[in-house]
């Protein structure tokens, strides 16, 4: 009798994870931070979040088409690069330029490498840099017209003015102070955090390792290591960006030399850059050494280092 | 051997267990109007048939043998009449012989049959190898080559596997619960003919509690075995995985078990061992477990070695829906056939019907190097570079990433969220280092 029996390899259970599901956690753990932001700076955040997903969905499938491949809007990666780069941007910021910065992180950094997985930087990060850089005044314009938030500049440029008059710790934590949408509300962030961890999406090597040594370095420069972890686009950098797989190392150690990297240099841009922040500069500087990480940290199988094989 | 008092434990994926069949007691199938017995049923040299078509068969006759010693001989399950002498491809692709012996339902024993009569380690090896053995299992490698040892004196360990690690599987459990005395004889034949063993260790995952209890009771007079309850986390049936939590001793690149002491036997084959010392029947049943959406009536059964699945089937209720899927062994590890006219082999623990809900997969996309692959292998191997440097060719570095050290065991696959085939990407890149190995 022949049934039409499927022939395929072994194993025949598979988890049921799958690329759509551990985006889709990123989103949720994503969501009390845009209900915190919304909250904080007003109802422009969810249109400008919704501009930035819709338009990198847009852009994801969109040359998909040009390119003739086959859509992947469905593993969700576009949607999480929409909500992160709109993390990233300053509740008054234009739209078009919004649009730029979706088209920069999806076709240029994403796309053009070859899509998921393939990018050598955070496509998010990208954008916002490319963002950063061209359109400086609208980045660092923190005026909001509704939400608890008033117009005024971030704890980190409050510090670099050499301003009397800092937050506290509390109001950093829940992020009552100037800033871009997603970065102010540490508390959120950490559960969105926790979510991940939880969910076993990341290890908590990186957000840990990365916020440690953070405090570690401005304790031993002699800055308030607190305030130093508390403010700024660390604990969003930490959590959402450094820990992204494609531009992450993959082995715990290659992770913990990532961190170590990233902390270093946020402090050092911090400190003595001409920046206030350092922490997507950064991430992007240790995104772009990770195959290297990658290459020094491989894993010691069971049964010992492999015979050196002739160079 | 460094002293380490805590053995870390290997890694692993939590697997679902599926053991819906382990209260079953098993029943025995009724013989077959026909077994289909392949000639090749054990890693080594095939045998040939012994018998020609017309000839008239015993149970527990010899059908099939070969003059190599690194082979293992074929018997009847049934008594009756040879009417062909089939060719056959077996699971693993090799082309063979079918014996085919139509069953006279009057299963009449084979006058030869007697107790072995074993009094050294050479006349033990050779009962060993007249039984029929393999290890069941799953591997089918001949037990009496596994256990004639070049350096007798240097093995002091005997690991016996009930892991059973392999979800819906419940054979082996059903072997203790219902032939657990002879797991302890069979150590003891062991134990008193092969190297020199000092310790016994019994592997069982801690899912199966009373598995436990009862090999606790069956050997709390022997102070040299011990009950060892692993944590119920798949692949801990897995050879060198058994060795390590159980001894610490790791085996390396191109070394077996016995180089670091040890001989590592299923339970099954040990129970096996010690019935036929009592009794002389070869190996021609086998305990198996009958389970999956698409059968009737999932069961532990006792069927004659050469029984078609469609036959199986057929004494478990039939198909309950139409099968999409079928597997020899479990899911994790299983071969998937094509076609249920398949016979049992020697190293079969369960047959698995599946239907179409459970057959569906999602596609394969592309990898998100989210390092779940590289948490899961319990070797830590790296199974999303091995890939990417098979995509690229890269002989050095698959060598460079250890690729041929993969048991194949699919703990990647299995966490793997874009569904990468990569079991298959391993043996495919061993394959490529096999071909590309200079020729001596």
């Amino acid at each position: 009798m022949s049934q039409n029996l499927v022939i395929v390899p072994s194993p025949h259970l598979k988890d049921k994870a799958t690329t759509s599901s551990v985006m889709l956690d990123v989103i949720i753990a994503l969501i009390p931070t845009v209900i915190a932001s919304a909250f904080l700076f007003g109802p422009r955040t969810l249109l400008l979040t919704a501009v930035c997903v819709g338009c990198c969905v847009a852009f994801e499938y969109l040359f998909c088409m040009v390119t003739k491949r086959e859509s992947t809007i469905r593993d969700l990666s576009a949607c999480v690069t929409g909500v992160l780069l709109a993390m990233n941007l300053p509740v008054s910021f234009p739209l078009w330029m919004a649009v730029i910065g979706c088209f920069v992180a999806i076709v240029i950094a994403k796309q053009l490498f070859g899509g998921i997985g393939q990018n050598f930087a955070n496509p998010a990060l990208v954008g916002r840099i490319v963002l950063f850089v061209s359109f400086a005044q609208y980045m660092t314009r923190w005026e909001t017209s509704s939400g608890l938030v008033v117009a005024s500049a971030t704890p980190l440029g409050l510090l670099n003015q050499g301003s009397s008059e800092l937050p506290s710790y509390l109001t950093l934590l829940f992020g009552v102070h100037g800033g871009v949408l997603g970065e102010t509300c540490a508390l959120t962030l950490i559960i969105g955090g926790l979510y991940l961890v939880w969910r076993k999406v990341i290890t908590p090597t990186i957000p840990l390792v990365y916020i440690g040594c953070v405090f570690l370095f401005s304790f031993a420069l002699g800055v308030d290591p607190l305030y130093q972890i508390l403010s700024g686009g660390l604990m969003l950098g930490a959590i959402f960006m450094a820990t992204d797989y494609t531009t992450s190392p993959v082995t715990e150690k290659g992770k913990a030399i990532f961190a170590v990297g990233c902390a270093l240099i946020t402090v050092v841009i911090r400190l003595y850059g001409s920046y206030a922040e350092g922490v997507s500069f950064a991430i992007l500087l240790m995104n772009i050494l990770t195959p290297h990480i990658d290459n020094l940290t491989r894993n010691v199988p069971f049964g010992g280092k492999p015979a050196k094989s002739k160079k | 051997m460094s002293k380490k008092d805590v053995i870390k434990s290997l890694k692993g994926v939590a697997v679902d267990h599926y053991k819906n069949t382990e209260d079953y007691v098993t029943e025995t199938m009724p013989e077959p109007d026909r077994v289909y017995l392949p000639c090749v049923q054990h890693m080594g040299a095939p045998c040939t048939p012994v018998v020609k078509v017309g000839d008239l068969v015993k149970v527990g006759q010899l059908v099939a043998d070969c003059d190599k010693a690194f082979s293992s001989p074929i018997y009847s399950s049934v008594s009756g009449k040879v009417v062909a002498l089939e060719d056959f491809i077996n699971p693993q692709g090799v082309r063979t012989q079918n014996v085919v012996v139509e069953a006279d339902h009057q299963q009449q024993m084979y006058e030869g049959i007697a107790p072995p009569k074993v009094t050294n380690t050479q006349e033990f090896l050779k009962a060993v190898r007249d039984s029929g053995l393999v290890g069941l299992g799953g591997a089918g490698f001949p037990t009496h080559i596994k256990l004639s040892l070049r350096e007798p004196e240097k093995v002091d360990t005997l690991c016996v596997n009930i892991a059973e690690c392999e979800p819906y599987i419940t054979s082996d459990y059903r072997n203790v619960m219902e032939d657990g005395q002879d797991i302890i004889d069979g150590i003891e034949l062991v134990k008193k003919y092969v190297g020199k063993i000092t310790q016994v260790f019994i592997g069982v995952e801690d899912n199966k509690p009373k598995a436990i209890q009862r090999l606790q009771l069956l050997t709390q007079d022997k102070p040299y075995i011990k009950v060892l309850p692993m944590r119920s986390q798949y692949p801990k049936g897995a050879e060198k995985v058994l060795i390590y939590e159980s001894t610490g001793r790791v085996v390396g690149d191109g070394m077996i078990p016995a180089d670091v002491g040890v001989i590592v036997m299923n339970g099954t084959s040990i129970a096996f061992l010690a019935q036929y010392m009592k009794t002389g029947v070869p190996l021609i049943s086998k305990r198996i477990t009958v389970d999956g959406s698409a059968i009737t009536n999932p069961k532990n059964i006792r069927v004659p070695l050469g029984t078609r699945f469609v036959d199986i089937v057929q004494f478990c209720g039939g198909y309950k829906e139409q099968p999409r899927k079928m597997l020899m062994g479990g899911p994790m590890m299983g071969i998937a056939i094509y076609d249920d006219t398949y016979p049992l082999l020697k190293n079969n623990n369960a047959l698995l019907c599946f239907g179409e809900k459970e057959t569906k997969a999602i596609p394969s996309s592309a990898c998100i190097r989210c390092g779940r692959c590289v948490r899961a292998c319990p070797f830590s191997l790296m199974p999303a570079a091995i890939d990417r440097a098979y995509q690229a060719k890269d002989v050095e570095k698959l060598k460079a990433l250890c690729v041929g050290r993969c048991m194949e065991c699919g703990c990647c696959a299995y966490v793997c969220p874009a569904k990468r085939n990569l079991v298959l990407t391993n043996r495919l890149a061993k394959q490529l280092l096999r071909n590309s190995a200079p020729k001596k």
